[in-house]
């Protein structure tokens, strides 16, 4: 036997992206932005777009590009403090921005990667972040009911990958991108290196393949992807 | 007031450090003294604070900031990360404030209007660290009191403050209000008390200052 090999071009890999889709981008800040996944979607020109990712990067990077080419109608995310440019066009209403704190916002994705419906948490309460959201008295506390998160594709940035998927992750650029890899319909995972079958040991897999659809190899790694020089 | 901050972290602590003001408490912290870090976006054991040129560009902080590990860091993902914040693995967070009320709630994440970047991991922070404490100005740029008798904006989190750390003092947070437990050296408690908008208890012995 042998495990299949899912490596596909850049392109091909979001050549399904519709408009009105919901996508899930990795990263916080810049360790584990899919920057050249985001570009493609910006030449691919899907629109009105749900975005779902830990916070909007800073200008001219990553999910900014995205905003410039108004592809974005919604924002699911922590914060947006690095990019003047998202809460501009929040205020002026041209994009819906729906905050969540930031660990509520990875336990949804991580529930909805785990097939459950929510989960409940007393996270909040007594904020303005529980407004409108349903509450039950459970366990002799009140708690809020958090739905589960999904999304039709993941894009995800990787260290490592192998042919069949598997993906590793270095230092703080893990964060969100093992938790989408779980929860999307169509996982896309751009990887720095990627290596034949066996190429990785099975012990330091973070993202076990079978949750990923696609994967593809970086060339040179863009500006973006380094070091932000403020 | 940052180098009387860093004195509240005890040793063998697991500490979060908020951004702003709490990020420099790292500096007053030697290089042997046994405590724990972390930062919400997947790291303990946060090392030294790096230069651009030094830098790995997969190794931040929540603020952003180019970071180190130290021998027995560890990575993990976000809901990890708040896994541990919200099961009571935190002893200790430092948080900055745009108010603090004398019953203990904390405002610092959005002023309606002005300032909505969102609210990130602060209301994990300041809802599950088992001791939440506030390092912060006295008053605001315009000088009106931080520490009110109620908070007017939008809260992170309901009695939630342990402490309140500024540049005139410390305060503790009572269950009858504010208390104060030192001054900063050259501040009178008059001086205190006319920078505080809400009532303060002085104890009758004399004040230690730091």
């Amino acid at each position: 036997m042998k495990l299949p090999d899912k490596q596909i071009s850049m392109e091909d890999a979001i050549a399904h992206i519709g408009d009105g889709a919901t996508v899930m981008l990795g990263g916080f800040g810049v360790p584990g932005t899919p920057f050249a996944l985001i570009h493609a979607l910006v030449r691919h020109g899907a629109r009105d777009l749900t975005i779902i990712k830990n916070d909007a990067n800073e200008p001219d990077m990553g999910v900014d590009h995205l905003l410039k080419s108004r592809q974005v109608a919604r924002l699911i995310t922590t914060h947006l403090g690095l990019n003047g440019r998202a809460i501009e066009l929040m205020n002026s209403g041209k994009i819906e921005v729906e905050f969540n704190a930031q660990g509520i916002l990875a336990e949804r994705i991580r529930a909805g990667g785990a097939g459950l419906g929510g989960f409940l948490t007393d996270i909040g309460i007594g904020t303005e972040l529980a407004e409108g959201k349903q509450v039950v008295e459970f366990g002799g506390k009140t708690q809020i009911i958090e739905p589960a998160l999904r999304a039709d594709v993941a894009l995800l940035h990787a260290a490592r990958a192998d042919s069949f998927g598997n993906l590793a992750y270095v230092a703080t650029a893990r964060n969100f991108n093992p938790l989408m890899a779980m929860a999307a319909d169509c996982v896309i995972a751009e990887a720095e290196c990627l290596l034949p079958l066996g190429g990785l040991a099975a012990d330091d897999i973070h993202t076990a393949g079978v949750f990923v659809d696609h994967v593809t190899e970086l060339g040179s790694l863009s500006e973006e992807y380094a070091v932000v020089q403020r | 007031m940052v180098a009387r901050a860093a004195r509240e972290i005890q040793p063998g602590m697991v500490v979060n450090l908020g951004i702003g003001l709490p990020t420099r408490v790292i500096n007053y912290l030697s290089a042997d003294f046994p405590v724990c870090l972390h930062t919400e976006n997947g790291l303990t054991g946060i090392g030294p604070t790096l230069p651009p040129e030094q830098a790995d560009r997969n190794l931040i902080d929540a603020g952003g900031a180019y970071v180190s590990t130290l021998p027995g860091s560890a990575f993990f993902d976000s809901a990890t990360s708040f896994a541990l914040v919200r099961s009571g693995r935190l002893d200790l967070t430092m948080l900055g404030a745009f108010e603090v009320a004398d019953n203990g709630d904390l405002a610092n994440w959005k002023i309606p209007g002005k300032f909505s970047p969102g609210v990130g991991g602060g209301i994990e922070l300041a809802q599950k660290a088992r001791r939440v404490v506030v390092l912060t100005t006295h008053t605001d740029r315009a000088g009106n009191p931080k520490l009110k008798d109620r908070c007017t904006l939008p809260l992170t989190a309901r009695r939630c403050i342990g402490r309140v750390f500024t540049d005139l003092a410390v305060i503790d947070v009572g269950p009858n209000g504010f208390h104060l437990v030192e001054t900063a050296q050259g501040v009178s408690v008059a001086e205190v008390k006319e920078a505080t908008g809400a009532p303060l208890i002085v104890p009758d012995t004399p004040l230690p200052s730091f």
